[in-house]
């Protein structure tokens, strides 16, 4: 059997017009989610009010013990459930691949941003929050003012490498048949039984990706470390 | 929520009539376990060897190296699973090619499963390996040469026994995601503890007890997996020596 690699050119418009487009978007929306929600949990699991601490490390210690898959199912068939008890009906929802795909990456990557924002508040002197107090900030400004900006700076790096992570991991929406790149890739791959040429074609993208990003990570992690 | 409950469905029979759903699960606890253990086993081997070549003062070594692990960490497991299961049959010669395709199912998805597995795992552990070895002073190494230990005995007797008392705590979360990972191998059809939990969702439409099932699996097992390598920790620690303190990783 001879290699067909024409058939890249011939899917391009779909494959990436549709398929990367789908998971740049998702990647992008559980970041910048998955990042507020992680920093409400980091905040909640360094709390004094023990429930609220113990509720948000229950939460990340459950997701971080769960693997990917399991989690993108319990969401995908529990959106639904979800959805018809905020809206009163007696139903379950129908909610597409696409809002039940940017829940859970949203909802999974949190418990992992939480983490690194959680070591990059510890990394924050406690004097600079007493010193806050100290001037009159309450408990918000503090945070939001002082000590997030830092924490925040700190773990850019960390944060960038696990958006690079969360991007690859985006292509697990494959099990609940989304049309991200790779899910675009198989189904024309199985359409003109071309695998060999379409999924070594998606490993070359995704590689091309996550290396360049990930350099630019070690540019600007040299970058803070000269400034600081 | 208008979801009734049906706990009992774990005791009624599979269509497969290997035995009860809950008997079904538990099978593929142990193709779970099989399939991370294997892939274990690689991925401690070939860590181990790649992380202490990418130490050592050859830079065509270190090159290569590097090289191994930019091109496994840089494209997703799934997209490795289809690799090995798809493509690399294609590659190899026809005869053994087809030799692995015959092989009794699940055989001839699991050895693929394993050997992709371990070596995606095997570049995170020789990341740990280099970062361990690294946090050592370099006056150990020297004082190796300065009494006379030849390279491959400073390792031997120096290095790695402290590099690897360092990188446990790590080593051990690497232990649990190679678990989790292992369910990424139902994308090419093995039927492992997720693969399994779904497959029970399809035939008894009973969806959170399946999925809660396996959850509930899953966290046992990692809870197993924390306190047997917690005790790896206190049996092999040598007293004034202390681990390192985690550093804020990304994972998954």
């Amino acid at each position: 059997m001879g290699y067909d690699f024409d058939v890249i050119q011939r899917s391009w418009g779909y494959l990436f017009k549709e398929g990367m487009t789908f998971t740049v978007t998702l990647t992008l929306i559980a970041m910048t989610g998955g990042i507020v929600f992680g920093t409400l949990l980091a905040m909640m699991r360094l709390s004094a009010f023990k429930p609220l601490s113990m509720l948000a490390g229950a939460y990340v210690n459950l997701m971080r013990s769960v693997p990917l898959v399991l989690v993108i199912f319990w969401f995908f068939f529990m959106v639904p459930y979800i959805g018809a008890w905020i809206t009163g009906a007696d139903r379950p929802v129908q909610v597409g691949a696409w809002l039940s795909a940017v829940i859970t990456f949203t909802m999974f990557e949190a418990a992992y941003y939480c983490e690194i924002m959680r070591a990059g508040i510890q990394s924050i002197p406690r004097g600079q929050v007493w010193a806050g107090y100290a001037l009159g900030l309450n408990y918000w400004q503090a945070m939001g003012q002082v000590v997030l900006p830092q924490a925040f700076r700190n773990m850019l790096p960390v944060l960038l490498t696990q958006t690079i992570i969360l991007f690859q991991d985006t292509s697990l929406v494959y099990v609940i048949s989304a049309t991200d790149f790779l899910g675009a890739a198989s189904k024309v791959a199985n359409r003109d039984y071309r695998l060999v040429e379409m999924y070594t074609f998606v490993a070359v993208v995704y590689f091309v990706i996550s290396y360049g990003l990930s350099m630019l990570v070690k540019q600007l992690q040299d970058r803070i470390a000269i400034i600081r | 929520m208008g979801y009734t409950w049906h706990w009992k469905v774990l005791l009624e029979a599979e269509p497969g009539g290997t035995g009860t759903y809950l008997q079904y699960l538990i099978v593929g606890l142990g193709w779970t376990l099989a399939t991370a253990l294997a892939a274990w086993i690689i991925a401690l081997t070939v860590g181990a060897l790649v992380g202490t070549l990418r130490t050592t003062p050859y830079p065509w070594v270190v090159r290569a190296g590097n090289l191994y692990v930019e091109i496994f960490r840089n494209i997703p497991l799934i997209v490795q699973m289809f690799l090995w299961f798809f493509v690399m049959p294609e590659l190899l010669p026809t005869e053994l090619g087809d030799r692995i395709k015959q092989m009794p199912p699940p055989w001839g998805t699991w050895i693929w499963a394993v050997l992709c597995l371990g070596i995606f795992t095997s570049v995170r552990i020789a990341e740990q390996v280099r970062a361990g070895i690294n946090s050592l002073p370099r006056g150990q190494r020297m004082a190796g040469t300065a009494l006379g230990l030849t390279l491959g005995q400073s390792y031997r007797y120096v290095v790695l026994p402290q590099a690897f008392r360092i990188i446990l705590p790590p080593l051990t979360s690497e232990s649990m995601n190679i678990i989790k990972n292992s369910s990424v191998a139902l994308t090419i059809g093995l039927l492992e503890l997720a693969g399994r939990a779904k497959a029970m969702q399809e035939f008894s439409f009973r969806v959170f007890e399946a999925f809660a099932t396996a959850t509930v699996i899953y966290l046992l097992v990692n809870l197993v997996v924390v306190l047997a390598m917690r005790a790896l920790e206190r049996k092999v620690r040598v007293p004034g020596l202390i681990a390192a303190g985690g550093a804020p990783q990304a994972g998954h």
